[in-house]
Order: structure tokens, then C-alpha cells, then sequence
């Protein structure tokens, strides 16, 4: 089997997982859980075009989940527009405030690159915060109605499912196909080597701002969603807080693998419901799977799961040849 | 092909290159050569676009490229390779190689998100051309292999293969003998002759002496940031400014 189909029936297998998957659970519960792990694949994936592939850090991906969110928000309950056009309004909004200030910021590297996405996360936790009459400040803002589809209206657990799952796909599907291209290859070799990349002819600079944009995009597209299933969002999602988790999925997951994403934004999820009884300490154990994944499994959990793979590959290889 | 003039920087307060004017012809092979600290990987990095030169003029078939990036430079058909190996490291040669095609190529991010069949078909040409130059060099048989899992001899090997699927006019070679056995260098030696049969014009810095005098129709020699001298092989080895400065200690 070539590299490609693998990858085309690996794909079908995980559509075909999370399509049935719902009629296997009862209540809403756990529905909820996987609608949110939904959202958090759609982020992963989103930051890790840019950390994974690009190489390229940013403390403040949390904002353009923020921005898709509130601008969706805003659209439909001031100015009543449809949840759809909000989205793909939110979206390009998004990309294109992150291409703008993508070509000063992008210039900078590593540590310098850090601090400025930080800076910018920051000022866009203070803009949702204190833009009252847009944003509702603090205390949220409320009432944004659910997206529909003519009479089929998004607003039960299971169409939500649905409804973001469909799009989650769709998000893993391109960003598959990206990274399998002269596009995704061009990334990691700047991720590799930024001068032997330019002297290749790959333009370092416009590639990592459009790049930064998608990323954005992507990040705004989810927080949309993330808005309209809630019907409710404050600033206090879209804090520093909330962009380190998303640095830790990513990292957890497997830089440079959209599967892995899924993975680290499965377990960054679910775990907070464990964690519930350390309270305000559950950042330490973040803290701590991070220290032990760079130190252990740099690859990340995917890249574990590889290895385990090919290690029960070759036993059961080894297995039939010792039988015949 | 290629037109130095005048060249000058100055890093600080320091001159790494004074005044250095050179002149490549079409088709030829020219070495570069001059004791450590001389200038020579100074000059690439300015001819390359890597370093803004502080006054003089790089011309490329009478276009002046003073002011180009590496970026417009690969385009234009000017690549190069490195001193201390740049590979993509966390990709397979194959891949390697296939990068070194994006000047070849076109895809934006929408047309390879959605996978249009115009990008399918380019993504085959990319393959099937890589592949290609992986053979012309000897290394199809490493195709999966991750870049940094190479032997040092195969991965200055890589390097040029990555150089030649630009499919360039003109290559510049930062010492590509460094770090290779005697066997890989005349198996270099061979590769860079193939290559500039093919129509291919190649600069090189280089220490192996035996290398430069035997494949290269000029030689260039840099002291202390100046031009010392310019001729053929044989010239060089009789040059008396020369033997003094750099030959005369071996």
C-alpha cells in the first residue's frame, strides 16, 4: 500500500469513528466533551501549522479564538446578521488582522517572537475586557443565537456534535493535504533551515505571515463556532491561561502531526475533569506532562504510539517466522 | 556569467573584504582559495544576498543582483551550498530534494489545501523530477532516508542534488571536499565536472588544493580581505605573491 492511501483509509477509519461514535453514548454529557474536544482539534491543528510545521511560537493564539468569537458574537446580536456570514466574516477579519501584523511580528525570532505574541494576547484579553458596550466586558456577552440550516436548528448536544465535528473534518482534511505539499514541505524546511530554505528559493518571510494568517483563521473559525454552540462567551476564555494550554496540546500531541493534535486536545479536555480536585493546582500537572514529553517523547504521544506500533509490528513478524 | 565589482565590507570595524573585483565566465569552473579568514565565505554570503555588501556590485549575466535576496536569487538560477551542511534535517533526502524545486513550482495554500487537480499534477512533476536528480548524483537508493541520519559525505552529496533541482545557471560551492574521505572527494571531483558538462556554472571555495588545481580553469586567490591574485592553475602555483602568502607554508 503507498504512502497516500494509507493516509486516505486512515482518514476514512477516523470519519467513519466519529460519525458513529454518538450512538454509543447516552446523555449529553459526553456529548459536551467531545464537542469541545472538537473545538480544541480545530486550535491544535491551527498551532501546530504554525509551531509544528513553520517553527515558528506563538503565546497568543488564544486572541484569534477570542477574536473569531466576539466578532461572531457581536455581528449577530448587535447588528443581527446570520451566524453563517458572522463566521466567514470573523474568520477573514482574523486572517487578515494577523497578516497585517504578522510582517513586523514574524521578523523576530524564538525568545523575541514569544514575548510579542504574548503582548498580543494580552492586549486582546484587555480589548475584550474593556470594550463594555461592545464586548459586554467582564461579565460576557449573552444571547448569540444558535447557527441553522433553514429550519434544522444547531441547538442540542447531538446536531452540535455533528454540526462541529463536520467541520473539524474538514479543517484535519486540508490541513492534511497542506502538509503533504510543496506548501507543508516548504515550512518545515524554514522550520529546518531558514537560510538554506531561502536560498532554495522559498520566500521565508511571506510564507511564515501566510502561514500566520491561516493559523488565525482557523483559531477565529473555532472560536465562531465555539460562540454559537455556547451562546455565551466571556474574556476569561480567551486568556493567557488558555493559550498555554494550547501550546501544551500541541507539544503533547506531536509537533508536525494533525492526528497528534487531535490526541493533545483529546487529552488536554478531559483531563481538567480529573484533575477537578487539585483545584487551582491542576497547572502543575500541566507543567509537569510537558517537562516529560520534551524530556522523554519529544515526538510527542503520536510518535509514542508509532513506536509501539512498529514494536508490535516486528514481534508478531518475528512470531510467524519462528511458527513456519 | 558572473560580474564582482569592486566589492567592500565591513563588519564593525573590522574590513572582511576590500575592493574585490572577480569575473566568472559561462560555463567554467572557478575556485576560490586563500588561508582562513581570507574573505571567501564573506564573498558567497554577499553574492548569495545572505550579507548587504558596504559598497560595490555583484552582477549576474549583466543584471545587477547587489540588492537581491537568496529567495529572488534561486529564481534568477543562483543557488549554493554550504560550509557546515544545511539540510532539512527532519526530512527524508527525497523531500530534500523536492524543496529545492518550489522555484519550479506554483501551488499557493488554497490550491494545496484543496488538493485542485493542477496541484496533483505538479506534485507528480516535483517526485518524478527529485527522483530524477537523486539518480543524477548516485543517491536514489537513501530516497527515504531522514537527512539527518546521513553519512557526512552523503549529506554534502544531498546538498548538491537539493542545488540541482533548482536548476540553476550557477552554483557556488562552499567547500564541498570538507569533511570527505579521498575516495568521496574524486567522486566529487567527477560529479562537479558532470555537472558543468551539463551547462552548469560552478564557483568553489575549497582548501583540498589537489581538488582546485585539478578540476578548476581559474583559480581566484584571496589574502586579508583583498584580491592577491587570479590565473590559471599553473599560473597560481608559480605566482610568487601567492607561494609566499598561502602555498609557501605546505
Amino acid at each position: 500500500m503507498t504512502k497516500e492511501k494509507r493516509e486516505i483509509l486512515i482518514f476514512l477509519i477516523f470519519t467513519l469513528a466519529v460519525l458513529i461514535t454518538p450512538l454509543f453514548l447516552r446523555g449529553s454529557y459526553y456529548l459536551n466533551v467531545l464537542v469541545f474536544i472538537g473545538i480544541n482539534t480545530m486550535l491544535a491543528i491551527a498551532l501546530n501549522l504554525l509551531l509544528g510545521y513553520a517553527g515558528q511560537i506563538s503565546l497568543g493564539h488564544a486572541a484569534f479564538f477570542g477574536l473569531g468569537a466576539y466578532i461572531s458574537g457581536i455581528l449577530t446580536t448587535r447588528f443581527s446578521f446570520d451566524p453563517w456570514l458572522a463566521m466567514i466574516i470573523s474568520a477573514l477579519m482574523s486572517g487578515g488582522l494577523a497578516f497585517i501584523i504578522g510582517f513586523p511580528i514574524l521578523k523576530l525570532k524564538g525568545h523575541y517572537l514569544a514575548m510579542a505574541t504574548l503582548g498580543f494576547g494580552i492586549i486582546m484579553f484587555i480589548i475584550f475586557n474593556e470594550t463594555v458596550a461592545l464586548t459586554g466586558g467582564p461579565s460576557g456577552l449573552s444571547g448569540i443565537p444558535n447557527i441553522h440550516i433553514n429550519s434544522l436548528v444547531f441547538d442540542n448536544d447531538l446536531n452540535n456534535y455533528y454540526l462541529i465535528w463536520v467541520i473539524t473534518l474538514m479543517v484535519m482534511l486540508l490541513s492534511i493535504n497542506l502538509s503533504q505539499s510543496r506548501i507543508g514541505r516548504a515550512l518545515r524546511a524554514i522550520h529546518d533551515s531558514e537560510v538554506a530554505a531561502r536560498v532554495m528559493g522559498v520566500n521565508a518571510r511571506v510564507l511564515k505571515v501566510q502561514i500566520f494568517a491561516v493559523s488565525a483563521l482557523i483559531s477565529a473559525v473555532a472560536g465562531s463556532l465555539y460562540a454559537h454552540t455556547m451562546t455565551f462567551i466571556s474574556p476569561a476564555s480567551f486568556g493567557f491561561n488558555f493559550s498555554i494550554e494550547l501550546v501544551t496540546m500541541v507539544i503533547i500531541g506531536g509537533l508536525g502531526s494533525i492526528y497528534g493534535s487531535f490526541l493533545g486536545a483529546a487529552i488536554l479536555t478531559v483531563l481538567p475533569e480529573f484533575l477537578r480536585v487539585l483545584q487551582d493546582f491542576d497547572i502543575v500537572v500541566y507543567g509537569l506532562m510537558l517537562i516529560l514529553m520534551t524530556m522523554f517523547m519529544p515526538g510527542g504521544l503520536i510518535s509514542g504510539l508509532r513506536l509501539i506500533g512498529e514494536a508490535i509490528g516486528s514481534r508478531i513478524k518475528r512470531k510467524s517466522v519462528s511458527n513456519a | 556569467m558572473l560580474r564582482i565589482d569592486g566589492i567592500t565590507k565591513i563588519f564593525g570595524g573590522l574590513t572582511a573584504l576590500e575592493d574585490v573585483s572577480l569575473f566568472v565566465n559561462k560555463g567554467s569552473i572557478t575556485g576560490v582559495i586563500g588561508p582562513n579568514g581570507a574573505g571567501k565565505t564573506t564573498l558567497f554570503n554577499i553574492v548569495t544576498g545572505l550579507y548587504t555588501q558596504t559598497s560595490g556590485d555583484v552582477y549576474l549575466e549583466e543584471k545587477n543582483i547587489s540588492l537581491y535576496a537568496p529567495e529572488v536569487l534561486a529564481g534568477l538560477g543562483l543557488v549554493r551550498t554550504f560550509q557546515n551542511v544545511e539540510l532539512f534535517g527532519q526530512m527524508t533526502v527525497l523531500e530534500n530534494v523536492m524543496v529545492g524545486l518550489h522555484t519550479k513550482s506554483k501551488s499557493g495554500i488554497i490550491s494545496c489545501s484543496f488538493k485542485l487537480p493542477g496541484q496533483i499534477k505538479e506534485e507528480r512533476y516535483i517526485k518524478e523530477k527529485a527522483l530524477h536528480w537523486l539518480e543524477y548524483t548516485g543517491m536514489a537508493d537513501a530516497a527515504e532516508i531522514k537527512a539527518n541520519n546521513l553519512p557526512f559525505g552523503k549529506g554534502r552529496l544531498l546538498e548538491i542534488s537539493r542545488a540541482l533541482a533548482v536548476e540553476p545557471k550557477l552554483i557556488l560551492m562552499d567547500e564541498p571536499a570538507a569533511g570527505l574521505n579521498s575516495r568521496e572527494t574524486s567522486a566529487l571531483a567527477n560529479l562537479i565536472r558532470k555537472i558543468r558538462e551539463s551547462g552548469i556554472t560552478i564557483v568553489l571555495v575549497e582548501h583540498d588544493m589537489e581538488l582546485v588545481m585539478d578540476i578548476c580553469d581559474s583559480i581566484v586567490v584571496l589574502n586579508l580581505g583583498k584580491k592577491l591574485a587570479e590565473g590559471t592553475p599553473r599560473e597560481i602555483q608559480e605566482n610568487p605573491a601567492v607561494i609566499s602568502a598561502y602555498l609557501g607554508e605546505s
